[in-house]
């Protein structure tokens, strides 16, 4: 038994250094389901571990895996594996390139720390006026540092949602518990029946962003802008296409990302290639819809319309999104320009179905839109007048 | 380690006992809800819609013999609809029959208004009070219900006990035998998983969706449940928005058996997609050429495993 104890620690460790999230505790009930199910059959302790050690079915392969290598080979020479490479291959890609993108990284931002500290200007009130208004693809390599830094202080605070649960206070319906529990105490003194309102939670913002090769000048500005909106916000999902679809949430959310381009350079296969509108989006909608919209998200397509895929499947597919979230918003650097025309097939099809249609190509518009998102109200009548092809932000 | 009265000595028995109730169940499922039930730990079943998480529970409640007690989630859910809601029409009219001294001796009132009878139980109380054997408490498609249920069902599911303001603790002789369900439309949370056992449900390859099909729909005559079965299998093959789960065969299986089809025809597969899919965009994509195609590749594997002459072999 202790030699099994053992094993099983040494095994969990390995699952941990792959990456899995063994939970605490849990070599003890691996130990007790070994146990229970006895040595017989090689299969058996493996599901046994597996239904106590795993929790996510991501984790399923990589679990069985390790388990293939641990279990499979004598022990002695099993333990001395690494497994690390497994949960790099399932997070990230190529692990190889993965390690070494941290090396050169983390270097490169170390000297370039060191370096930009002495330029920085405080930006004065006409300075940022001017920086505000600048197109995105003008930006010179300062500017866009200082651009960042203006993105970064943005306040985001997105209208939320009605959720269906009920919290005490000043609301309308009455709050039948608290009032009999009020009688109870009080009985004789007459009072006002209390009442109770529904719970608001935040929304759920979901960016799409184009990263073809039409958008390459805007791109790295629009990436900055997912990052700080995901860095400041806590349900922010991220996904980058071009003729795929790859999702970078992990990459972008919380402040820790110090160099997120670098990061997300690595893991996108197709950066500045065609464009398949179309495609990505029925990826999205086919993999993730389900799991990332509902409850009241705001979707958002970040992109020039710029389409080489078919038009009808780009229609059938935003039409489909628009009918699974709650807002669909379109941002295009393009109509930053009075004289731009939506004329492209592929935006002629999608934007029957958009709800705003709005610009991204300098800070002053962004600002404009986390006002929009500010001041979402909760068109619930909306809904209807959509499906009749009613779209609105763009005259 | 004893057996808490199931009268289970291994997992081939509770498979065993699955399968007599209808419920196909392979190796790893069968190994997980065994040692839920032997280490009286919540069995957490995730998967796609329709292959069977809730039929889990179900099989497994008929299986021991145990009441089924079902918590269908949903946006909102709360203590009131979940655990317990005091019966206020009852409290009111309690608050009427009361005389001016009870009404003034405030204790008094209070304990005539919270009277264990004006407690009206809902799903979870009720598998927590259950007398005799602990019943089978289904919580199903937790994922739907919001993040604050979730963590109220955390200190229940450690504790097996619900504690009412007005009345106190109330605990679980036995704890009930647990089986939670999740679509997985957004991620439970870890410390709620950290409680359970877990156990991934996928889509049925073709011999174990067969012998699901041929333990529901026996009336299946000949090669229609093998040819149907294969017709799913390649079916989810295709890249659909919702592909057919196990229910949706069943469904179907027993939709052809009414039609008093022999074997399968292009044509009333095409008039019959809309038990497999429930999607028009599916639908308009899969019918008419995709689905002779997929059809004479169907075949072709069914030829091929009866050929093998591999059918499975369930205890």
């Amino acid at each position: 038994m202790s030699c099994l104890l053992d094993n099983l620690v040494q095994f969990a460790r390995l699952l941990r250094s792959a990456g899995l999230a063994v939970p605490g505790g849990g070599t003890i009930d691996a130990a007790r389901a070994a146990q229970l199910v006895g040595m017989r059959r090689r299969d058996d302790l493996r599901f046994a571990l597996r239904s106590v050690l795993v929790r996510r079915p991501e984790d399923l392969e990589v679990f069985d895996q390790a388990f293939r290598k641990f279990f499979g080979a004598p022990s002695g020479t099993a333990t001395k594996l690494d497994l690390r490479p497994l949960g790099a291959e399932r997070r990230f890609g190529d692990p190889s390139v993965e390690m070494e993108s941290l090396r050169s990284d983390g270097g490169g931002s170390e000297s370039r720390g060191e370096r930009t500290p002495e330029t920085v200007r405080i930006a004065t009130y006409s300075d940022r006026e001017v920086l505000r208004e600048k197109d995105f693809k003008a930006l010179t390599g300062e500017e866009t540092e200082q651009a960042v830094r203006l993105l970064r202080d943005l306040k985001w605070r997105p209208a939320p949602r009605k959720t269906k649960r009920w919290t005490p206070g000043n609301g309308v319906a009455p709050d039948p518990r608290k009032l009999l529990a009020n009688i109870a105490r009080r009985p004789l003194v007459p009072d006002l029946p209390p009442t109770r309102q529904r719970k608001f939670a935040p929304r759920r913002l979901i960016l799409l962003c184009d990263i073809s090769g039409s958008m390459e000048r805007y791109t790295r500005m629009l990436l900055w802008f997912a990052c700080c909106l995901s860095g400041t916000l806590a349900r922010v999902e991220v996904f980058l296409f071009a003729t795929r679809l790859t999702r970078i949430t992990h990459k972008v959310s919380g402040r820790r990302a110090a160099n997120p381009m670098r990061e997300i350079a690595e893991i996108v296969p197709d950066w500045s290639g065609g464009t398949r509108i179309g495609a990505a989006i029925r990826t999205f909608n086919v993999d993730w819809a389900r799991r990332v919209l509902g409850h009241g998200a705001v979707l958002m397509i970040v992109s020039d319309g710029w389409d080489r895929g078919d038009p009808k499947v780009l229609e059938q597919e935003v039409s489909r999104l628009q009918r699974s979230c709650h807002r669909l918003m379109w941002l295009s650097p393009l109509l930053g320009d009075p004289r731009y025309r939506p004329l492209t097939r592929g935006l002629q099809a999608a934007l029957p179905y958009v709800d705003d249609f709005l610009p991204v190509h300098n800070l002053a518009s962004i600002e404009r839109l986390a006002e929009r998102l500010n001041t979402l109200a909760a068109p619930v009548a909306d809904r209807n007048r959509r499906t009749a092809r009613g779209r609105r932000g763009f005259c | 380690m004893d057996d808490p009265g199931l009268g289970l000595g291994s997992i081939d028995q509770l498979q065993a006992k699955l399968a007599e109730q209808g419920y196909i169940c392979d190796r790893a499922l069968g190994t997980s809800a065994y040692l839920s039930l032997r280490l009286q730990r919540p069995l957490l079943l995730e998967g796609e819609a329709g292959v069977g998480k809730t039929a889990v529970g179900t099989a497994l409640a008929s299986a021991l013999g145990r009441e089924l007690i079902r918590l269908q989630c949903y946006e909102g859910l709360d203590i009131g609809h979940a655990v317990y809601e005091w019966d206020y029409r009852r409290q009111v009219l309690e608050i009427q029959l009361m005389g001016s001294r009870e009404r003034a001796d405030r204790q008094k009132a209070a304990g005539l208004l919270f009277r264990r009878e004006f407690l009206l139980e809902r799903p979870l109380l009720r598998a927590i009070e259950h007398p005799g054997p602990p019943p089978v408490l289904l919580i199903d498609e937790l994922d739907r219900a919001d993040v604050e249920f979730e963590g109220y069902l955390l200190e229940l599911l450690s504790e097996f006990q619900v504690t009412i303001p007005e009345l106190g603790t109330i605990r679980a002789s036995d704890p009930p035998i647990v089986v939670i369900t999740s679509n997985r439309t957004r991620e439970l949370h870890d410390a709620l998983k950290r409680r359970c056992l877990y156990c991934w449900i996928d889509y049925p390859d073709f011999e174990k969706e067969l012998s699901i099909v041929e333990a529901k729909v026996p009336e299946a005559r000949g090669a229609l449940g093998e040819e149907a079965t294969a017709f799913v299998q390649e079916l989810r093959q295709a890249e659909l928005y919702k592909t057919a789960g196990v229910s949706e065969t069943l469904d179907w299986v027993a939709a052809l058996v009414a039609l008093d089809e022999g074997r399968l025809a292009p044509e009333r597969i095409d008039e019959t997609l809309g038990i497999l899919l429930k999607n028009q965009d599916d639908i308009r994509a899969v019918r008419g050429d995709p689905v002779r195609a997929m059809l004479d590749r169907a075949r072709h594997r069914g030829v091929r495993s009866s050929h093998a002459g591999k059918r499975p072999v369930w205890p």
